[in-house]
C-alpha cells in the first residue's frame, strides 16, 4: 500500500527554523534588567532616527531632559502634564484589576470635567472651600456614573466592555462640544465657540506652585494601593478578575462587584476631569483630556497594576511628553518627530515583555531528516 | 505486505521535548510494528499526549529522530502525518456538529469531491465492513451519542488511508460495553495489518487489548513489555515507581438516615434543555454516595445545583429537612448548613490559579472579621497546617497554585473543604488527573469524612473506583437516575448497562 511512498525520496517539507518557546520564569532582577536594556536600546533607536534627522541626538535627550528640569516653572509644568495621566492611570487600574478591559478613562475624564464645570461656572459666588468640594464630588458622580453605563450593560445584557467604552469617549467628547457651542457659550466670546474662563473663586489652590491635585492624586496611589491589597473588596475583585466560576463558587456576588468597580474606576477619572478643568485649565475645553486616558492604559500595563510603580512610569512619562515639547522649539523638530520618538521608546519598552515571557528556539542536531 | 509482522511500522529514537523549564519527553524511544496494539501506559504528566503530539505533527521535538517504515522523516504538521498514513484520535473529539457523518469524514480531503452522496456512502461502508464499525453516513454528528462520534473520528483517518493509529484516552467517555466494541474494532483493525498506538492510564484496558506495552514515566521510557507476560501489579509498580497497594478502603460506619435529601430535581443547562429530569435520591451521613454515568449526563449539573450556582426548575433539596433550592452559595452559609462542594474544574472554579494559598485559603472565608480590611494571618496559618498535614509539596505559600501539580491542587482544595469541617461534602471527579499516589491520599481522606458522619457525593468516572469505594452507586443517563445499587452487589456490567439508559428493572 506504501510502496511508492517508500521508494521515492522523501518530499521534504521544512519544519519551522525558528520556534517560539515559552521561557521559565524569570527571577524579577533580571526581568527589571532587561526592562532597563529595553529602554537603553530605544534610546539608541531613537539617536539613529535623530542622527538621520541631522540633529546631535545627545543634545537633544540632554536638552529634553534639562527642559523638564532647567526652572521651578519647567518642573512645576510637568508636574501638572503627571497629575491627570497619574489618576487615570490608577483608575483604569481599578477596572484592569477585574479585567474590566476600561478604554474609556477618556470618557470619564471628560464627563467629570463637566459636572465639576457646571459648578465652577454658575456657583462661583459660593465660599471657595465648599465650592472645590461640591466641583470635586461632582466630577466623582459625573465620572462614576459614565463608567456605571457600560458596567450596567455588561452585567444586563454582557455587552463587550471595549466598544462601549471607547463609544462613550466619543459621546463625552461632543457633549463637550456641543455645551461650548451650546448652551455654555461664553456670551463674550462674540459667536466663538469657547466656554467662558471660571472666576478666580473656582481656581483650585496651589501647593508648592502647582495645583493641589498633586496631593491628591498621591493620596489615591496609597488608596488605590490598600483598597487592592488590603480590604474585601479588592479582593472580590482579584478573585473576579481571575475567574467568574470561583467567584460565584465563593459566593460573590460578581454584578455587584462589577457596578462598584467600574463606578470608582469613573469616579477617579472624574477627579482627574476635575482637576484639570479647576486646576489647569481653567475652563472647560474639547481637548481636556487630549488622550491621557489612553496613555493610561499604557502606564497601567507597564507598572503590571502597581500603583506605586504607576507613579515611576507616569513621571517617566510626563519627562517624555514634556521634553518633546521643549525640542520642539529649540530644535524646530515637527511635533510628530517627537511623536515618533515616544512611539520608538515605546515599542522597545512593549517589545520587551515578550523577550520577557518568551525566547526563540532552534531545532536541535540530530532531529533533522536529511 | 507477506512479511507484515515483522515490518516496524514507527521508530521513535531518543525524543526530547521541553516546555520551557519542564521536560515533558526526555530521551524517549520507543516502536511499533504493523499489525500490532501497543499500549502508551503512564500517570497524568508522564508526557505520553506530548509525545504522540510529536508523532502526529503538532509539536516539533527539540531533538530525536522518527523513522516511519524504516526512513526517517520530519513531520512538520498534522496534515504531513496524514500523508505518511499517521492518524490521530484526539481525546476531544474535532468534528462539525451540523455535518452529517460523511461530511465529517469527507472533510478536507480532495479525493472524492466529484463522487455522489451514494457512491460515497457506499465507499464508507466498505471501509466500514473492512474493520466491523458500524455507522449510518447520513446522521448529523449532533444526534449522535458519544461512541458513535468516536467511531466517525476513527473513519474519518482511516478514510485519509491512515494505517498507523494513535488513540489517546479513547474509553474515558465510553461505557464497558461500549468501550468491548471499540476493542474489538481496534482488534480487527490490528488483524488487518494497522499498526494501533493507544494511550491510556488504566491498566485492565492496557492487560485487555494491549500485545505491547511501554511505560512512561515522568517524561522518560521507563520500560517495554510483553503484554502477556506482565501484571496488573507489575505494570503499576512500573508506572509509580514503587510497590502501591491497589485496594481502596471501605470502611464500615454508623449512618445516619436521610441527612440529605434530593426530590424530583429539574434543571436545564444553558441551552434550555433539561440536563436534570426527576432526580430523586437521599444521601445518609455517613455513607459515600458514588454517582456513575458517561461524561454529561448531568453531574456536574447536579453538583452545581446542590452547591446554589444553578437555578433549579423544579424539586427540592433538603438538608436536614430545610429546603435549600434557590438559595445562593452565601445564602447557604448564613443558614448555618456547612456544605463542601469540590468542583471538577479545580483551578478554574475551586481555586485561584494564579494565586498562592494564603489568598486561596481567603476564598471562604476572607468575609469573617469585621470591618473593610481581610485578616490574612489564620488563612497563613491555615496554609502552613495544610501543608503538614496533608504533605502537599509547594515551594511557599505565596507560590501561585497553578505552578503546584495535580495532586497537590487537589490536597490544597479538598483541605481548605475539609478544614470547614463540612457535613456534605460534593466531590466532582476528585481524582481526575491525579497520579496513583495522590489518588489513594484522597479516598483515604474522603473515607477519614465518611467516619466523621459526613455525607459524601462522590462523582466519578471509574467504575472500579466506584465500586470499591462507594457504599452506594447512583446511575445517571441523559440527566436521569436509571437506578441505584448497593455497591457491594453490583456489577461494572450491570452499571455500564445502566449507564447507556436500561433501568434497574431492566438491568437485573
Amino acid at each position: 500500500m506504501r510502496k511508492e511512498l517508500a521508494g521515492t525520496a522523501p518530499k521534504s517539507a521544512a519544519e519551522p527554523l525558528i520556534r517560539i518557546v515559552k521561557k521559565p520564569e524569570l527571577p524579577p532582577v533580571r526581568a527589571s534588567l532587561l526592562r532597563v536594556g529595553a529602554v537603553c536600546l530605544a534610546i539608541v533607536a531613537g539617536a539613529l532616527f535623530l542622527l538621520l534627522l541631522g540633529h546631535n541626538p545627545l543634545s537633544v535627550y540632554a536638552e529634553m531632559v534639562r527642559g523638564c528640569f532647567r526652572s521651578k516653572i519647567a518642573i512645576q509644568s510637568t508636574v501638572k502634564i503627571a497629575i491627570p495621566l497619574l489618576i487615570t492611570s490608577l483608575s483604569v487600574t481599578l477596572a484592569f484589576k477585574m479585567k474590566f478591559w476600561n478604554i474609556g478613562a477618556e470618557g470619564q475624564l471628560i464627563m467629570g470635567a463637566v459636572f465639576a464645570s457646571y459648578f465652577a461656572l454658575f456657583h462661583s459666588d459660593w465660599p471657595h472651600i465648599p465650592l472645590m468640594i461640591v466641583c470635586f464630588l461632582a466630577g466623582m458622580i459625573g465620572g462614576g456614573l459614565w463608567g456605571l453605563i457600560p458596567a450596567l450593560f455588561k452585567t444586563r445584557f454582557n455587552t463587550n466592555e471595549t466598544l462601549l467604552t471607547l463609544m462613550l469617549n466619543y459621546i463625552a467628547f461632543y457633549v463637550v462640544d456641543y455645551l461650548r457651542q451650546g448652551p455654555w457659550q461664553d456670551p463674550e466670546a462674540r459667536g466663538f465657540p469657547k466656554i467662558a474662563t471660571f472666576e478666580a473663586n473656582a481656581y483650585l489652590g496651589k501647593v508648592f506652585g502647582v495645583q493641589a491635585g498633586w496631593i491628591i492624586g498621591l493620596l489615591l496611589v496609597v488608596l488605590t494601593f490598600v483598597y487592592l491589597r488590603y480590604t474585601k473588596s479588592g479582593y472580590e475583585i482579584s478573585v473576579v478578575g481571575e475567574s467568574q466560576a470561583t467567584a460565584r463558587y465563593a459566593g460573590i456576588n460578581v454584578k455587584r462587584v462589577m457596578l462598584v468597580t467600574m463606578l470608582l474606576s469613573g469616579a477617579v477619572s472624574g477627579i482627574a476631569g476635575m482637576l484639570q478643568v479647576t486646576g489647569t485649565d481653567f475652563t472647560l475645553s474639547t481637548g481636556v483630556a487630549s488622550g491621557v486616558g489612553f496613555t493610561a492604559i499604557i502606564v497601567a500595563w507597564l507598572a503590571q497594576l502597581n500603583p506605586f510603580v504607576i507613579l515611576v512610569f507616569t513621571a517617566l512619562f510626563s519627562i517624555l511628553e514634556k521634553g518633546s515639547g521643549v525640542i520642539q522649539t529649540t530644535f524646530g523638530l515637527s511635533s510628530y518627530a517627537s511623536d515618533i520618538l515616544q512611539g520608538v521608546i515605546l515599542f522597545f519598552i512593549l517589545g520587551c515583555e515578550f523577550f520577557i515571557r518568551y525566547s526563540f528556539a532552534l531545532r536541535k542536531k540530530g532531529g533533522r531528516a536529511k | 505486505m507477506d512479511t507484515m509482522e515483522q515490518k516496524i511500522a514507527i521508530e521513535l529514537k531518543h525524543i526530547t521535548k521541553a516546555f520551557g523549564p519542564v521536560v515533558a519527553n526526555d530521551d524517549i524511544s520507543l516502536s511499533v510494528k504493523q499489525g500490532e496494539i501497543l499500549a502508551l501506559l503512564g500517570e497524568n504528566g508522564s508526557g505520553k499526549t506530548t509525545l504522540m503530539n510529536i508523532l502526529s505533527g503538532i509539536y516539533h521535538p527539540d531533538a530525536g529522530d522518527i523513522f516511519v517504515r524504516g526512513q526517517q522523516r520530519t513531520i512538520p504538521s498534522p496534515h504531513d502525518a496524514l500523508k505518511l498514513g499517521i492518524g490521530m484520535i484526539h481525546q476531544h473529539f474535532k468534528l462539525v456538529d451540523v455535518f452529517t457523518a460523511q461530511e465529517n469524514i469527507v472533510m478536507g480531503t480532495k479525493l472524492d469531491r466529484r463522487l455522489g452522496k451514494k457512491e460515497l456512502a457506499a465507499k464508507l461502508s466498505a471501509l466500514c465492513q473492512k474493520y466491523g464499525l458500524e455507522i449510518d453516513p447520513l446522521k448529523k454528528t449532533y444526534h449522535m451519542s458519544v461512541s458513535e462520534k468516536q467511531t466517525v473520528e476513527i473513519l474519518k483517518v482511516l478514510y485519509r488511508g491512515a494505517d498507523i493509529l494513535i488513540l489517546d484516552e479513547p474509553t474515558a467517555v465510553l461505557t464497558p460495553q461500549e468501550t468491548e466494541r471499540l476493542f474489538a474494532i481496534l482488534r480487527s483493525m490490528r488483524d488487518q495489518g494497522c499498526a494501533v498506538i493507544i494511550i491510556t492510564h488504566k491498566l485492565n484496558e492496557v492487560l485487555a487489548i494491549s500485545d505491547r506495552v511501554t511505560i512512561l514515566r515522568k517524561g522518560k521510557s521507563v520500560a517495554t513489555v510483553t503484554t502477556a507476560e506482565t501484571s496488573a501489579q507489575e505494570l503499576t509498580e512500573l508506572m509509580v515507581g514503587k510497590k502501591v497497594s491497589l485496594e481502596i478502603e471501605r470502611p464500615v460506619v454508623e449512618q445516619e438516615k436521610a441527612l440529605f435529601e434530593v426530590h424530583h430535581l429539574s434543571v436545564r443547562n444553558e441551552e434550555g434543555v433539561y440536563a436534570l429530569n426527576d432526580v430523586s435520591f437521599d444521601l445518609n451521613g455517613g455513607e459515600i454516595l458514588g454517582v456513575a454515568g458517561v461524561a454529561g449526563s448531568g453531574q456536574k449539573e447536579l453538583c452545581e445545583t446542590i452547591a446554589g450556582l444553578m437555578r433549579a426548575e423544579k424539586g427540592a433539596i433538603l438538608y436536614k429537612k430545610e429546603n435549600i433550592v434557590g438559595k445562593s452559595p452565601r445564602e447557604i452559609i448564613k443558614m448555618g448548613i456547612s456544605m463542601s462542594f469540590i468542583p471538577e474544574d479545580r483551578l478554574g472554579m475551586g481555586l485561584v490559579a494564579s494565586m498562592g494559598m494564603t489568598d486561596n485559603m481567603l476564598l471562604k472565608s476572607y468575609q469573617n472579621g469585621k470591618g473593610p480590611f481581610v485578616n490574612k494571618k489564620p488563612a497563613r496559618e491555615l496554609a502552613l497546617r495544610l501543608i503538614e498535614k496533608l504533605d502537599i509539596s509547594t515551594p511557599g505559600i505565596t507560590t501561585p497554585v497553578s505552578r503546584l501539580s495535580g495532586g497537590n491542587v487537589q490536597k490544597v482544595l479538598l483541605g481548605r473543604e475539609i478544614e470547614s469541617e463540612p457535613q456534605l461534602l460534593i466531590t466532582a471527579y476528585p481524582v481526575r488527573g491525579l497520579d496513583i499516589n495522590s489518588s489513594y491520599t484522597i479516598y483515604d481522606l474522603l473515607n477519614e469524612q465518611k467516619k466523621k458522619g459526613v455525607a459524601v457525593l462522590f462523582i466519578g468516572e471509574d467504575l472500579d473506583v466506584l465500586l470499591e469505594l462507594c457504599d452506594r452507586i447512583l446511575v445517571l443517563c441523559h440527566g436521569e437516575v436509571t437506578g441505584i445499587l448497593a455497591a457491594q452487589e453490583a456489577t461494572k456490567e450491570q452499571i455500564g448497562l445502566m449507564m447507556a439508559g436500561e433501568t434497574e428493572g431492566g438491568a437485573a
